[in-house]
């Protein structure tokens, strides 16, 4: 078996853009995810960040072959997920299981929380009837709910007991890898807390692969053991998630980094300040994707595709403006 | 004198399940040109607190029961409809979390921008149009004129949320509440976002109340801040001592739950236990059930919002009688 959980070798994921009733050509591309490589270790927990529209939601829906990539392969333990049967891909499924955003929205309204964690087992044949109350109080308690609450509605859950289930849902087949889509943006900040140790501690008693991705550095930053920064698809800069922090290269980083409200007075400093919005997809611009908006930009940005540089060991960033250090 | 002095606001919500108590005896008062931060988490009756001085709250089910909001002469709790017309959208403005859907896709964004002007100056079409550009080109909206024709979706979040505060502040209001004005934006953006207000603040010399869950957004951009839970105010202070020296236990277990708080991989802070159902009537503190430092007198009657040190009031029993 590879020593990677997961591996991406340049994934692409290009939606065609149609305009009009009739269906016709398509009137541009949306390159979503742009060539993006990545290998996850086993028990790694690998940070995404971007800002909104960047693709990184894209790419866990690339992963999961929900948005199949238009070029590039994903090795899933060795495996390449799109040369799979969709029988065989189904059951690979169990071990990729995805913790969604909104925990009102990704819960059947019409299913208990036992209904929807016993979904995944019954589905797969992992549970006989008999045997899933056990398991599912299991899980439950394991996510820190009682099983009292197994005949309860969703909508009968706080925000951050919803967001338990739909955990709890997701590790119910013992999958190798989770990918968790922005699983705290949704919730208040004391709540906010509670979910992130509860994903610390099951990623680790669980012995999971976790791709955590949020919008949010500092949580971020809290679980991973790497970082990966990401905009308009594609990663602009990859390391060690103090060595990311500490010492960003990218420009992007940099502003990410200095925009991020600290909550002490004395260090809320002005931010780097970056012109207008991020760009759109559907229209690109040349050259390096950030040089609209970088404060270092030169004309040579403009017209190169930075490569990626190592500036330390595993830290790279793509910008012209770094030098390879050693 | 203080330009908005809110005196015991309570509005509830009268519910087939019970009276729910959003706002339940909330005083604050905003100077001019300061910037007072309302923080709180979802539910703690922040955006209440503001909707209620501005007549926006559905009723019923919701009803004022009590309170007065003097602005300058008039409570806005009391006075009839065509006053509060006459100070909202034109001495007093808010903008709102999403610019998506406060914004109204089927008119232009220039008759937006120009409507408060229309409607409370009876200014001429041309005479709003010349101004709105001149706004738009101030919130940093490039081809002002040109972009006045187009149409709210042709506008990016950070762009329509700068159309909102050309809105907002067109007729150069006293007060400006900002509801969440950067929550559905990203960080970058933010920055941006804050910044303007900042900037247009300071233009125009209008107070700000800007209402936030974000403890971070509050300690860079406001001067004093309250900080609200259950609806009620539990401590109120300068930014810097709220931050430096929290003395409220509800304050201090928010700031320790943060990520940035702690070291890389610690486990994080967290608050025992869930906010109060507030169609229960509440004895005692709030808090005191998920209060590492609750006593018995806690659970007995409401402690009052009291001054602590200069400028620094909170509603610990505990902190009050010097033990915290």
């Amino acid at each position: 078996m590879s020593e990677y959980v997961l591996e991406l070798r340049d994934v692409r994921t290009h939606f065609p853009v149609r305009k009009g009733v009739v269906r016709g050509r398509p009137a541009c591309i949306v390159k979503a995810v742009d060539g993006v490589s990545l290998r996850l270790r086993q028990g790694e927990v690998l940070g995404l960040v971007g800002e909104s529209g960047c693709g990184k939601s894209t790419l866990a829906r690339t992963i999961l072959q929900l948005a199949p990539p238009t070029g590039g392969t994903v090795l899933f333990e060795g495996r390449d997920l799109g040369a799979l049967s969709p029988k065989a891909l189904r059951h690979l499924r169990p071990r990729l299981q995805m913790i969604f955003q909104d925990p009102y929205a990704s819960l059947n309204p019409r299913m208990t929380a036992f209904d929807a964690i016993a979904e995944p087992m019954r589905i797969h044949g992992a549970a006989t009837r008999s045997e899933a109350p056990a398991r599912v109080s299991a899980l439950m308690a394991q996510v820190g709910l009682a099983a009292r609450f197994m005949k309860k509605y969703p909508h009968e859950f706080s925000g951050g007991q919803r967001q338990r289930i739909a955990i709890a849902r997701a590790l119910a087949l013992q999958p190798a890898l989770v990918i968790a889509d922005e699983p705290v943006s949704a919730l208040d900040v004391s709540v906010q807390a509670q979910i992130l140790n509860l994903i610390a501690e099951l990623g680790q008693d669980n012995d999971l692969t976790l791709m955590l991705i949020s919008h949010d550095l500092a949580v971020v930053r809290h679980l991973s053991h790497r970082i990966a920064v990401m905009y308009l698809g594609k990663i602009v800069e990859i390391g060690e998630a103090d060595a990311v922090f500490n010492t960003p290269l990218h420009p992007y980083t940099q502003a990410l980094l200095s925009a991020i409200p600290s909550v002490d007075p004395d260090r809320a400093g002005e931010p780097v300040s970056l012109r207008g919005d991020p760009p759109s997809p559907m229209n690109p611009p040349l050259g390096c994707p950030f040089h609209p908006r970088c404060p270092i930009a030169e004309p040579a940005c403009a017209e190169t595709i930075p490569a990626f540089i190592a500036r330390a060991k595993d830290h790279k960033a793509a910008c012209l403006k770094i030098e390879a250090g050693s | 004198m203080a330009l908005l002095e809110v005196d015991d606001l309570r509005t509830h919500f009268h519910t087939r399940n019970g009276v729910v108590r959003a706002v339940d005896g909330v005083s604050f008062a905003v100077e001019p040109r300061e910037t007072l931060g309302i923080v709180g988490e979802s539910g703690s009756g922040k955006s209440v607190t503001a909707y209620s001085l501005l007549g926006l709250i559905p009723t019923p089910p919701g009803r004022i029961e009590s309170g007065r909001a003097q602005f300058g002469g008039l409570d806005l709790l009391r006075c009839s409809e065509a006053e509060r017309r006459a100070v909202r959208g034109k001495r007093i403005s808010m903008i709102f979390q999403d610019p998506m859907t406060a914004l109204n896709p089927y008119m232009t964004v220039g008759a937006q921008i120009t409507e408060p002007l229309r409607l409370h100056e009876g200014r001429s079409r041309r005479e709003a149009q010349t101004r709105a550009a001149d706004m738009l080109e101030s919130v940093g909206i490039q081809d002002a004129v040109m972009r006045l024709r187009e149409y709210p979706h042709r506008f990016s979040g950070g762009m329509r949320q700068r159309a909102m505060i050309a809105m907002a502040l067109i007729t150069s209001p006293e007060l400006l509440i900002a509801d969440e004005p950067t929550t559905a934006l990203d960080v970058t953006v933010q920055a941006q976002i804050l910044a303007l207000i900042k900037r247009m603040q300071a233009a125009l010399g209008m107070a700000v109340i800007l209402i936030t869950h974000d403890l971070g957004v509050i300690a860079g951009t406001c001067d004093r801040v309250v900080v609200m839970y259950a609806g009620r105010i539990l401590e109120s202070a300068a930014t810097r001592d709220c931050f430096k020296q929290p003395r409220h236990p509800y304050t201090q277990a928010l700031l320790a739950s943060l990520p940035a708080a702690h070291v890389k991989g610690e486990d994080l802070y967290t608050i025992p236990g869930m906010p109060p159902d507030l169609s229960i009537e509440i004895e005692g503190c709030p808090f005191a059930p998920r209060c590492g430092h609750v006593v018995e007198a806690c659970r007995r009657g409401r402690p009052a919002l009291e001054e602590v040190a200069r400028g620094h009031a909170s509603a610990c029993l505990r902190v009050q009688a010097g033990e915290l």
